[in-house]
């Protein structure tokens, strides 16, 4: 897919499991089969500042990393957004250390969440790989101007063998266009500065316009979705509903473990059981607004994060789900849980006993436990 | 063409003044002299890393680089400007870019030889057509005068202060050239902006039209950090240069080159005295720091003539 958008420059360093994006990469260079410059830097903190100067250049700029190499980034992911620069970045969702652990959960992802990029969860490879270009549409847009992180699941997803539709190389190449940034360190007759001191005078301001251009990454999302529809014939939305309609008891989960609770949904639906789900997609910006209406007419709710928020009031998206119901759909009971930290498999009977606790609270009304873990041993 | 200041100077000012440093400052004088290296028609990239000279030449919405600027954080100009060239690279290739751009990175001390380090090495090691200029006023002056690496032995600052027990600084500069000059790139240069400006000048032209990766070091008095009288600021670059402090000279394709020999080499006292940070030195039961300070120059000055071949 990379090679296919054929970026102006990639800068990245190896760490599993992204590491086969830059490796793979470098062979397309090698072969001369992309036309991209790309930078083997000497870490993940000067990758994103790499991008940032390439992008700052005119230059489409992407790059890959997970886990450690996310976090070493982490101030290079403010400056990348606050710069207004429409930086492509593949997040390979893997656990954030101590301990070090090199298997997938979305700590890393999850930890990004409020540094102003957009962020894209991926349940396969035929969404991410359909996301990613996609993405280079949204961040590019003269009313969004931002980075997008494209996340999916390490391992799971990304060392998964899985058969794809790959769109030809010139409906790809058409489809994402030529880039033209509006300024760019390399304009000789426009010089600019960028990245400057800015005072209390100005920088709420600026805020405030960064602010709205994350608002707009949503209608632009829905657009460029429409378009690309008709040119692969796959609709997404702003996140899937799934057997959703006519739901009684429903989970919100993002990435990979949505496949397998979709399983889970279609064995209770056999019993008669009214399960549904509802699949995070676009989570920065959340569209609140949105999924309070696909969850409004259901009894129960768990929300369900791979990510431990350490708030001790829930993880992450359940904080954003529930905040957004609030006032809104009041009847409905939330709960939320933990699942799969490091790695920690998840099969279709453990998402059985979700929906079960579900059953329970939306028969009685009430709820146990609010903050539960899938699976742990206590 | 043999160097003439007058005409040098008559070249545009790519640096502006209404800067806000502070009146006696080295490094908006090394800036201007280095830009003014630049031949007329080229365009230039120039990063630059958090520090005094950035947050006094770039204050919203006012630029005092006539040049395309680019500020990102403290310890990534090499690279931030490394993407830079990477992207002017790939335009460039692709016809994108009918001119030539050349990328220049300005960091302090702080941003050079400590935080900075690894991003500066892993852009020289790359290769790219960069050159990296560190203004060296030897701590961290924007956040307060902390010592950085390059902070000479016994140099009071507000995190190595002189006290009853410890006179200042206990450790020696780091010798950030060498280690560049280490890296094997094409070109590393120390320099100062001293008399008709012409070590810089030529300097900075070599290491702007040097094919790949440059490196200069340039030393950067500070009034407010150093304590010294903000009108002897340029006989102060000298005094620095004469007691061999601060010796100028480069390294062209990894062989040593001296740049000037003091006709008289005078006394470290003479670079100390004029400072206020150096003052505890001075006080009579002190007298040992200053022969363990000129023990030690003297000791770097004779390895740098053998690398040089002048011994
Ligand atoms: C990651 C990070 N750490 C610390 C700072 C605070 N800081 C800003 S400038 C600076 C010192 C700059 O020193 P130097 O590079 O020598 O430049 P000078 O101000 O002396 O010109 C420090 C510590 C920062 N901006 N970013
Ligand atoms: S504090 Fe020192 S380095 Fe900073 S502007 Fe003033 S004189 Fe220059
Ligand atoms: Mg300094």
């Amino acid at each position: 897919m990379l090679r296919q958008i054929d970026p102006d420059v990639v800068a990245a360093f190896p760490i599993t499991p992204s590491t086969e994006v830059p490796q793979y990469f470098s062979q397309f260079v090698a072969n001369g089969q992309v036309r991209t410059e790309f930078v083997a830097v000497e870490s993940e903190h000067s990758a994103m500042s790499a991008c940032i100067g390439a992008e700052a250049a005119g230059a489409r700029t992407m790059t890959a990393t997970s886990s450690q190499g996310l976090a070493l980034m982490w101030e290079m992911l403010y400056i990348a957004a606050s710069m207004r620069l429409p930086i492509v970045m593949t997040t390979v969702n893997r656990a954030l250390s101590a301990p070090i652990n090199i298997h997938n959960d979305h700590s890393d992802a999850m930890g990004a969440r409020d540094s102003g990029w957009v962020q894209i969860y991926n349940e396969n490879n035929q969404e991410a790989y359909d996301s990613l270009i996609m993405a280079i549409r949204v961040a590019e847009h003269a009313d969004v101007q931002l980075p997008v992180m494209i996340c999916y699941d390490g391992f799971i997803t990304s060392h998964s063998v899985e058969n794809i539709m790959l769109l030809e190389d010139d409906l790809v190449k058409s489809f994402v266009g030529e880039y033209k940034p509006q300024y760019s360190l390399l304009d000789k007759e426009h010089p600019v500065s960028m990245g400057m001191f800015d005072l209390p005078a100005f920088y709420f301001e600026h805020k405030r316009q960064q602010a709205e251009a994350i608002k707009n990454a949503k209608q632009v999302l829905i657009d460029v979705q429409n378009e690309f529809a008709k040119i692969s014939g796959r609709q997404y939305g702003l996140f899937e509903e799934y057997k959703l309609d006519d739901a009684d008891i429903a989970i919100v989960i993002a990435n990979s473990t949505a496949g397998t609770a979709k399983d889970t949904v279609d064995m209770l639906r056999e019993q008669g059981v009214k399960a549904g789900l509802l699949k995070i997609r676009l989570f920065r910006p959340f569209p609140a607004d949105e999924i309070v209406k696909a969850l409004s007419h259901v009894k129960a709710v768990a929300v369900m994060d791979k990510a431990e928020g350490f708030s001790a009031a829930g993880g992450p998206i359940f904080v954003d789900v529930r905040s957004a119901m609030y006032g809104k759909a009041d009847g409905i009971k939330v709960i939320n849980y933990i699942y799969g930290l490091g790695g920690r498999d998840v099969g279709v009977y453990d998402v059985k006993r979700v929906y079960d606790h579900l059953q329970t609270i939306a028969d009685s009304g009430q709820i146990d436990n609010l903050y539960n873990y899938l699976g742990i041993r206590e | 063409m043999p160097y003439n200041f007058k005409k040098t100077a008559q070249k545009p000012e790519r640096f502006t003044g209404g800067h806000r440093m502070c009146a006696g400052c080295g490094a908006p004088v090394v800036v201007r002299t280095v830009l003014r290296a630049l031949k007329t028609e080229d365009h230039a990239v120039v990063a630059n890393a958090t520090g005094c000279l950035e947050v006094s030449s770039s204050i919203y919405p006012y630029s005092a680089w006539k040049d395309s600027y680019i500020h990102s954080a403290f310890e990534n100009a090499a690279a931030t400007v490394s993407g830079a060239e990477a992207a002017y690279v790939s335009l460039k290739k692709q016809g994108k870019i009918p001119y030539d751009a050349k990328f220049i990175a300005f960091g302090g001390d702080g941003g050079t030889y400590d935080i900075g380090f690894q991003s500066l090495s892993g852009a020289m090691e790359r290769g790219h057509d960069m050159v990296y200029v560190c203004y060296d006023n030897e701590a961290y002056m924007n956040t307060g005068i902390q010592r950085s690496s390059s902070t000479p032995k016994f140099a009071d600052t507000t995190t190595s202060p002189a006290g009853s027990v410890i006179p200042g600084k206990l450790q020696y500069k780091k010798d950030l050239t060498k280690i560049m000059a280490a890296h094997g790139i094409p070109y590393v240069g120390q320099s100062a902006p001293m008399k008709n400006f012409r070590d810089l000048y030529e300097k900075s032209e070599k290491a702007i039209y040097t094919q790949g990766p440059a490196f200069l070091n340039v030393l950067a008095p500070c009034p407010r950090g150093w304590r010294y009288d903000t009108a002897i600021m340029m006989e102060l670059i000298e005094i620095a240069v004469d007691t061999c402090v601060w010796p100028l000279y480069e390294v062209v394709n990894g062989e040593y080159h001296l740049s000037y020999k003091p006709k008289n080499k005078r006394p470290v006292e003479d670079w100390l005295k004029p400072q206020g940070r150096f003052k505890h030195m001075f006080i009579p039961q002190n007298r040992h720091l200053i022969d363990e300070f000129q023990a030690y120059v003297d000791k770097e000055w004779d390895n740098l003539l053998k690398l040089c071949g002048e011994k």
